[in-house]
Formats: structure tokens, sequence, C-alpha cells
């Protein structure tokens, strides 16, 4: 995470205002970019001073899983960024049960402590955000 | 109203980007305001101006440069994502401007609802 | 809340995923390819009546045309144009896209 990314000014006084943000990642990492890119965007908002909530869903689960090793792919392993999310003091990180479960993963298999909601707990986490952001 | 628009996916590939302009220009025909455009992930590749489509096509990225010159909307290329695809302030078509991420978490911020276009 | 679907239900788990996790009472917009699961007659047809007894079904119109599929929505889903898309958007406090 490296990358300039920049562009942080306030353009007006939005000092008072914190939403509830949600990140939603439903793909898994590295066949497509979105995994890594919605990081990005997840480290950036820490600057903000919002709420922010990181959603995994569906196969993004797989975003979180223990023991990636990219060497061979030739990409870059960018899931111990996860780990560093808490120092940013992004700490709601949401995972569906069922996600979990259709996959024969248990939150043992992830490399950060998640909060583990179910459909109806997701639901009613998702209806109380003022801003969602699917990547 | 105000709303926030994000697009994940590039033009011509994927319908994303036609959605969202279809939706930009309702809303703005019934008198809301688009607070910004924020162009990720291969949704950069909205902006540049070597596009060049056949004559019968859509033209996807000059329908986009004519929203920022007619109705003053703000076309915003993630810089990281604009880099690693290739999209500079060389290539960039009129009424793109190239920032940082930071401009979409002000849009979220910012506007009474965002909407995500991708895949 | 409004949730945006835009995947056909026969190749992606999109829609499925979303009325997993919706509230009762919120309002699903189908949009793209995603409007093909308001058509009579498809797989999924039973999962989007069952989703329109705790839900309102949206689905924009233009792509249900685009796809020739116009003639065949299942009775009670509500189509709107980009206008009413608009409206969906203004009239929930928030937005949800399955992407």
């Amino acid at each position: 995470m490296t990358e300039s990314t920049g562009g942080i000014e306030m353009e007006e006084d939005m000092s008072g205002t914190v939403k509830k943000f949600a990140f939603i990642n439903r793909k898994a990492p590295y066949g497509t970019i979105y995994a890594l890119e919605s990081l990005e965007v997840v480290l950036i908002s820490a600057a903000f001073d919002q709420d922010v909530s990181l959603v995994f869903a569906d196969d993004g689960v797989y975003q979180l899983k223990k023991g990636q090793a990219t060497k061979a792919v030739g990409m870059k392993n960018f899931s111990p960024t996860y780990r560093a999310l808490e120092g940013y003091d992004i700490e709601k990180l949401y995972v569906e049960k069922s996600s979990l479960d259709e996959r024969g993963l248990t939150p043992d298999d992830l490399i950060v402590d998640v909060e583990v909601l179910d459909s109806a707990e997701m639901a009613a986490l998702l209806e109380e955000q003022d801003v969602v952001m699917s990547f | 109203m105000k709303f926030g628009i994000l697009i994940n996916e590039g033009p011509y590939n994927h319908q994303a980007a036609d959605t969202a302009y279809q939706f930009c220009k309702a809303a703005l025909d019934k008198g809301h305001e688009i607070d910004r455009v924020f162009f990720y992930h291969d949704g950069v590749n909205n902006a540049t101006k070597l596009t060049e489509p056949p004559q019968d096509d859509r033209h996807i990225v000059n329908r986009w440069s004519k929203l920022a010159e007619e109705h003053g909307v703000d076309l915003v290329v993630c810089v990281a994502a604009g880099l690693r695809r290739g999209i500079v302030d060389d290539n960039l078509a009129a009424g793109f401007r190239i920032s940082g991420l930071g401009q979409l978490v002000e849009s979220g911020i910012r506007s009474d609802r965002v909407v995500t276009f991708g895949d | 809340m409004l949730h945006i679907v835009n995947k056909s239900p026969l190749e992606r788990n999109a829609l499925e995923s979303a009325l997993r996790m919706v509230k009762p009472g919120s309002t699903i917009l189908l949009i793209e390819d995603a409007v093909y699961a308001v058509t009579k007659g498809n797989k999924v047809e039973g999962t989007v009546k069952e989703a329109m007894k705790t839900c309102t079904v949206s689905a924009l119109w233009p792509d249900l045309e685009a796809r020739g599929m116009q003639d065949t929505v299942i009775d009670g889903v509500k189509q709107v144009d980009y206008s009413g898309f608009v409206d969906l958007v203004a009239d929930n406090s928030s937005v949800m896209s399955w992407l």
C-alpha cells in the first residue's frame, strides 16, 4: 500500500460529519483486482474519521484466508494488510456465516479477527449504513 | 438531492458506464445534483481521449465530457488506478481530472446518496 | 434500503445473496443482466415471487426491452425507466449494489 493515493485535502469543512460507511467485498482475491483496490479505498477512508465497516460475503471471505502465498503467481500478497487495519482504527470487520459455511471455512481459517453475522444480522447491519460502496 | 457516483468498469466491455450515464442524465433532468462521478478500477478507462468507437456506436468518453461541459459535473479519475492502467494527464479527455481516492470518500460524506455501478 | 442487482441469476449468485441479506420491506431493483430474473419461466421465477411477498421487486424496462424480454415479465414486478431509477434512489435512505 505505498502507491500515491493523495488528494485527501478537504474542499469544504466536513469535520463534523460522521457517516456510517460500509465497504462490501464479495469477490475473491487475485482472480480480479477488486479486493486489492477495495483495500486501498478502505485505507484512505481511515483519514476521514468516519464510522467504517468492512463486509465480507460470498467469495469475498476468501480475501481473509490464512496462508496466502503469491510468489509463484508473481503477484503481491496483500493479505497482511488486513492485519494492519487495526492500526488505522478500522476494526469493524464482518463476515457472513453462511458464506463461510458454504466454503468449508471457519473463523480460525481467517487471517484477522472478525465478527461473524448470520444473514438476518447482516441485513440489519447493511440497513443502518449511510454509504455503501461495493467493489 | 445530491448524488455521488462510483464507476468500477471500463466503457464498452461492461454496461456499467452506460447505466451510470443514463442515471446521471435522468437525475440532472429531474433537477438533482451530481456531486461527483468517481472512476475507479477499470472505470478509469472511461477517461481516455484515445477512444475511437465506430461511427455508428455511442461515444462513451465524449458523452461524459459533454456532461461535464453542460452541467459542470466533476469527473474524477483515481490516480493510483489510472497509473496502473496508463491513464495519465497526457491522454485524459476533456472535463476529467485526476485525483486521489480521498475524493471518493469525500463525495460519500457530502452526497445524500452514493450509487455504485460495476460488474 | 434500495438493493440493486445487475447479474443474471442463472450465471451468478448476486440475486441469491441479496435476497438472503435484505430486510423485509426493502426494494430490490434489477438492472442490466439481472432483468432476466423477472421473466416468466426462468429458473428463479419462484424465488422472485417468494421475494415479492416481503419486498418490492422492480426492474429497469430499458434493459428488459434491450434484451427482448419486455413481454414476459412476471406479474406484479414494477417496471421503471431511468427516471424511476433515480426516484427509487432518492426515496430510499441508502443504496447498495450487489456487484
